[in-house]
């Protein structure tokens, strides 16, 4: 082959690298450029303030849905956020024992689990004996989600704690548990923080297992033991409805969703950058 | 006046530590039995979901036995359930996807790792990421609203015009249906697939690059000799961790595959996968073995993208740890 | 001894991102002689060498002013492609790095085959026995060329990639720290290579051995931070130095 047909083939695999580049991000401007034209106009005050409005009707908004979601979180922090850490306290500083590969394996497993599965699973845990929807099963399935995340994330940033922090505190005769508490985690606390908003910014999009867990409400919940709405439920209820009005508070509910998805995610990436590294 | 202060450090580290030997290997203990109880649920977990995922389906998979996974029929209110149609339109829902997004991903990996200048690459890696941030109900709505009607009224038309003689791309065309779903399964899982193999191909050790580039090798050269076969195994785990995110892909997928339980040889036919039919008909399931099934086709779901992933980061491993290990 | 100048060193300043490694080298490199560079960690003598084909400028932040000719051509003239320079000045490099996923026949030919040369069957067999001969190799491989290029030893890889680099043929071969990885015995090997192999093409060899460098060398450079403090022939520069640095140098006062 000729030298110039060598540089002809470099410049086309280059160019070709580069059009894949620009392929990829395009639908994330297209998602987002849409998003914005479609649902700006909706995100009122309205939106943030009342509840949906009967079938057929115009107006009212996702008060009640903005209010579940955070509900959710807060419930699958609760229930998912000590057996989370736990593991994760276990894994660093029992790395080396059997069990430890064997948690980790599960936790890899537990991870690759679609969210659907994990619906199922709380529904038969909690919606079959219980015999209603609630948010209690909506929290348990976004806890379970939640759990590798925080686990694997914690195990990290407790492994990025220079171990001459730890002699240091052994030299000073400080039992080994006290340290791990008190010197360990309390070093490495804002690493674990940023891998808890890492697996809420996660969770708070995940529709597929509320689906029939803590299945939706039009209006405010009674307590958490019956059903509640949630931001994704209520997007993709209203998106498959044949209404118009509700296809466009679909939209203005995604711009919101996403929004503090992304605002999660890009403080994450703030508070972490230079001092961790990220963690996928 | 050293000697004071030493004696003061020693007198309260004494009093934070507690008396004396007896108490720290009691606390140690005790700290190791709760740290290992955390733990112990994270397996209880898993082992649970296994357990429910099986007894719940007990009584469909002993109606149906392995017929179920063969048969097309899908009829619950004559209480008849096959669930191939589901396992085909997940398959080629994913295939189609892979095909889609693995070209991408790798061109867009070889270009962060081999030929983005510094300044590029962290914001372009950045901005792949976001993709992958993006929820699937998210990707849904717009699936619904906009990709579909475009389908429907430009890509499909234009499809039929230049391959409608194959059967993949006869009958009508809806705007929903195999191939829309697949390609929004391709951008959510083209992030996936890039960043893995952008940290195989950054993997490949320097001195082959160079020992490539001595030669007298061009850029892309050096890719195809150095890199490409460096990276081949990272890049199949690359493309199996897609394979299992595709596989267990629910909203983005139920929004706009049609739902339908029928297995179509066109790409444009409407079709229904296993996550999909649990999400739209697990609700509604008024009867038990109705409800088992809906399991059972869960429970299948579980397995197959357990093994998917867990054959993905043995291959991930195999490239990365001898890197990491490598001179 | 002395033929014409291969490779003409003028002016020669390099920087990696903010930090000068090369201040202002002149050097005038012989045909088919062995020239060695030596002086104490960090004096540039890596850098000096990867200036010769543009391989220093692979690293980001690297940058390279001043010229460097080839048979009076400077490959550093605006337009002039590395790929082509490349070609004919080769490299081997201190750890032995054959391509881990081709056979030993493939690495000999990959140079060729990547730069996508078409020859037949035949003609690549006869480059990959001449190669291999060259390198003093042949005679321990020639019934396993199928075996892959990481399954003999260290010292037999490092020959590999001389075979490698001498297959395309280029004029200039340089080596960079090329035994530093490997035991005695192969190091013998490789000196003795060297002594052949001057005749037929010019070596820059960098070495931080100041016995390699009185052993293989006709002429030495004595490097000393980023500086070219000495240049003459290897017999001169090792008895009777001209510069005190090199003196100091020479009778490990340092380095």
């Amino acid at each position: 082959m000729t030298y110039a047909a060598r540089r002809r083939r470099d410049m086309i695999a280059r160019s070709l690298a580069l059009a894949c580049t620009g392929a990829v991000l395009l639908p994330l401007v297209l998602i987002i450029g849409y998003l914005i034209a479609k649902g700006i106009t909706s995100v009122n005050l309205d939106f943030f303030t009342q509840l949906p409005k009967p079938v057929g009707e115009t107006g009212g908004g996702m008060a009640n849905a903005i209010v579940g979601t955070l509900v959710l979180i807060m419930l699958a922090c609760a229930l998912g956020l000590p057996i989370g850490i736990g593991t994760g306290v276990f894994l660093a500083e029992y790395g080396h024992t059997r069990l430890a590969p064997l948690v980790r394996f599960c936790a890899d497993v537990l991870n690759g689990v679609p969210s659907i599965v994990i619906g199922i699973y709380a529904y038969t845990l909690i919606v079959m004996p219980t015999k209603s929807f609630s948010a209690y099963a909506g929290g348990v399935a976004l806890a379970v989600i939640m759990l590798p995340i925080v686990a694997r994330t914690t195990e990290e940033m407790l492994r990025l704690v220079p171990s001459s922090l730890r002699e240091a505190a052994l030299a000073l005769g400080v039992p080994s548990w006290r340290t791990t508490l008190r010197v360990i985690i309390r070093t490495a606390r804002g690493g674990i923080i940023t891998g808890v908003m890492l697996a809420i910014a996660r969770v708070a999009g995940e529709t597929a297992p509320l689906l029939f867990t803590a299945f939706g409400n039009q209006f405010w919940h009674h307590g958490l033991g019956g059903p509640i709405s949630s931001l994704p439920v209520q997007i993709y209820t209203y998106a498959i409805s044949p209404f118009d009005d509700w296809h466009r508070q679909a939209w203005a509910g995604a711009l919101v969703l996403l929004t503090l998805i992304a605002l999660t995610s890009l403080s994450v990436r703030l508070l972490t950058r230079g001092r961790f590294r990220t963690v996928r | 006046m050293a000697g004071d202060v030493l004696e003061a450090t020693w007198t309260a580290a004494r009093r934070a530590t507690g008396r004396g030997m007896a108490h720290r290997n009691v606390g140690d203990r005790v700290f190791r039995l709760v740290t290992a109880t955390f733990a112990l649920s994270l397996l209880a977990v898993v082992a649970s979901i296994v357990v429910v995922l099986c007894y719940e389906s007990s009584d469909a998979v002993r109606t149906f036995g392995w017929g179920f996974l063969t048969t097309s029929a899908w009829d619950p209110v004559q209480r008849e359930f096959g669930a191939l149609p589901f396992i085909y339109g997940t398959l080629v829902s994913s295939l189609l996807a892979l095909a889609q997004a693995v070209p991408l991903s790798i061109g867009t990996a070889l270009f962060l790792s081999e030929l983005a200048p510094s300044t590029v690459r962290a914001p372009v890696s950045f901005l792949i990421e976001l993709l992958a941030t993006i929820p699937s109900v998210v990707y849904g709505l717009w699936g619904i609203f906009v990709l579909v009607p475009w389908m429907r009224s430009y890509l499909g038309p234009a499809l039929q015009g230049t391959l409608g003689w194959l059967p993949f791309f006869s009958g009508p065309n809806y705007g929903v249906g195999m191939l829309t779903s697949s390609m929004i399964l391709a951008v959510m899982i083209v992030p996936y697939v890039t960043s893995v193999a952008t940290e195989v191909f950054q993997a490949v050790p320097s001195q082959q690059r160079e020992a490539a580039l001595a030669l007298g090798a061009t850029r892309w050269e050096m890719i195809r000799t150095a890199v490409l076969p460096y990276g081949r195994t990272g890049v199949v785990g690359a493309i199996m961790l897609g394979l299992g995110r595709a596989i267990g892909e629910t909203m983005a997928v139920t929004m706009v595959i049609g739902n339908r339980a029928d297995i179509g040889v066109s790409f444009f036919s409407p079709a229904s996968t296993m996550a999909s039919v649990i999400a739209n008909e697990f609700s509604e399931a008024t009867y038990d073995l109705y409800v088992q099934v809906l399991v059972e086709i869960g429970l299948v779901l579980f397995v197959v993208t357990v093994v998917v992933n867990v054959l993905a980061r043995l291959l991930v491993w195999r490239v990365a740890a001898p890197a990491a290990g490598a001179r | 001894m002395p033929g014409e100048t291969k490779l003409d060193v003028r002016r020669l300043d390099a920087w990696f991102g903010g930090t000068q490694a090369l201040h202002g080298i002149d050097l005038a490199i012989s045909e088919h002689v062995a020239t060695a560079i030596i002086g104490p960690s960090g004096c540039g003598k890596s850098t000096l060498i990867r200036c010769l084909n543009r391989m220093h400028e692979i690293v980001p932040g690297a940058r390279v002013e001043g010229e460097v000719l080839l048979d009076g051509q400077n490959i550093y003239r605006m337009g002039v492609d590395p790929v082509q320079v490349r070609a004919r000045v080769g490299m081997v490099f201190q750890r032995p790095n054959p391509f881990p996923t081709m056979s030993i026949y493939d690495n000999v030919v990959a140079g060729l085959r990547l730069t996508g040369q078409r020859r037949s069957r035949a003609d690549l067999d006869e480059v990959v026995e001449r190669s291999l001969r060259q390198a003093a190799l042949w005679d321990e491989v020639k019934d396993s060329l199928d075996a892959s290029g990481i399954s003999i030893s260290g010292g037999q890889q490092q020959r590999l990639c001389i075979a490698r680099a001498l297959a395309v043929e280029p004029e200039v071969l340089l080596m960079d720290e090329p035994c530093s990885a490997l035991d005695p015995i192969a190091t013998t090997k490789i000196e003795a290579l060297i002594h052949e192999l001057k005749g037929r093409y010019t070596i820059v060899i960098v070495t931080h051995s100041m016995q390699q460098a009185a052993r293989v060398s006709d002429f030495t450079v004595f490097m000393y931070l980023g500086e070219l403090i000495e240049f003459g022939p290897t017999e001169r520069l090792f008895t009777t130095p001209e510069k005190k640095e090199t003196e100091d140098y020479i009778t490990g006062r340092f380095g």
